[in-house]
């Protein structure tokens, strides 16, 4: 058993961080994709340390209580993962406090074309997942049911589905963006 | 090269990614300093266990010898540039506008009821 003492230790901090997705809703894993080359990029740049690292000597693994696969490097396979745990856990605990602060801690990744959003977040919020092309309708229900499809998926090419704003990152002329 | 030496750069280099390369400046927002605190409890509670129990040791030349919760302070440095190049690199990618959306918070309405 000594052996899984550090994927023990990952399998806690998996643990610690993972409820929030299902909880607050951070949609971490719905943004799959960025999450993946997030991941990919730092787990790139700090397993390059970790190789480092233990070839200079400045650290190393006990054999008894790690499982015994070695990688590239000879990196044993739970460095690797928690290049994926810990940023995972990074990414969620950041989003977490964004679910919770919402449109008051905003780093300009919110809204197509926007720097920051600063002043116009809180219609952002109001409007659900509307596009930033949209009007505002305060009378519409603020979330439409089909509102997270991908953007070719047959219900949003619907015609009675916005059949204009098939690109958000352009705001039609006449209407007024969010930004 | 010590670890002491590597700890600094590390940190040094994820500011000037944050700052000058993907320039998403999280070290000047509230949210990154809400978010690195809890962050940092989890580190020393799972990086204490990790050293504690001699999961990893150290060489003892290649540190200070400063330690919190077992781990050496350097730990610390190694720990705080992973989050920020990570929130980094989540925002920038955000920022050119990869899987934007759904926010942090906003509800997924189940497709069902009233479907089409």
């Amino acid at each position: 058993m000594r052996h899984l003492t550090y994927l023990a230790v990952l399998g806690g901090c998996l643990l610690g961080a993972l409820w929030v997705e299902p909880l607050l809703h951070v949609n971490v894993m719905r943004r799959w994709r960025r999450l993946a080359i997030t991941l990919a990029i730092v787990m790139v740049i700090f397993g390059g340390w970790d190789v480092a690292a233990v070839a200079a000597g400045h650290w190393r693994y006990d054999p008894a209580q790690i499982l015994g696969v070695r990688l590239l490097g000879h990196l044993p396979l739970e460095e690797l993962l928690f290049f994926l745990v810990i940023p995972l856990a990074a990414v969620l605990g950041f989003e977490a406090v964004r679910a919770v602060r919402g449109s008051a801690a905003p780093t300009g990744d919110e809204m197509p074309g926007t720097t920051v959003v600063e002043e116009t977040s809180n219609q952002a919020r109001a409007v659900g997942c509307r596009e930033p092309g949209d009007p505002p309708a305060p009378s519409e229900p603020p979330a439409p049911r089909d509102c997270w499809e991908p953007r070719d998926s047959p219900a949003r090419q619907a015609p009675q589905d916005r059949p204009e704003s098939r690109d958000h990152r352009v705001p039609r002329p006449g209407r007024q963006p969010l930004s | 090269m010590t670890y002491t030496v590597a700890a600094v750069l590390g940190v040094v280099g994820a500011l000037i990614a944050d700052l000058a390369i993907l320039r998403t400046r999280l070290v000047t927002r509230q949210v990154f300093w809400l978010t690195y605190p809890i962050v940092l409890v989890g580190q020393l509670l799972s990086n204490g266990v990790l050293t504690g129990a001699r999961v990893v040791t150290y060489r003892p030349d290649a540190i200070i010898g400063w330690r919190i919760a077992y781990a050496p302070v350097e730990d610390l440095g190694f720990g705080f540039s992973l989050v920020l190049l990570t929130l980094s690199v989540w925002v920038w990618l955000g920022r050119r506008g990869l899987d934007r959306t759904p926010l942090a918070g906003q509800r997924h309405r189940r497709r069902g009821r009233g479907g089409p």
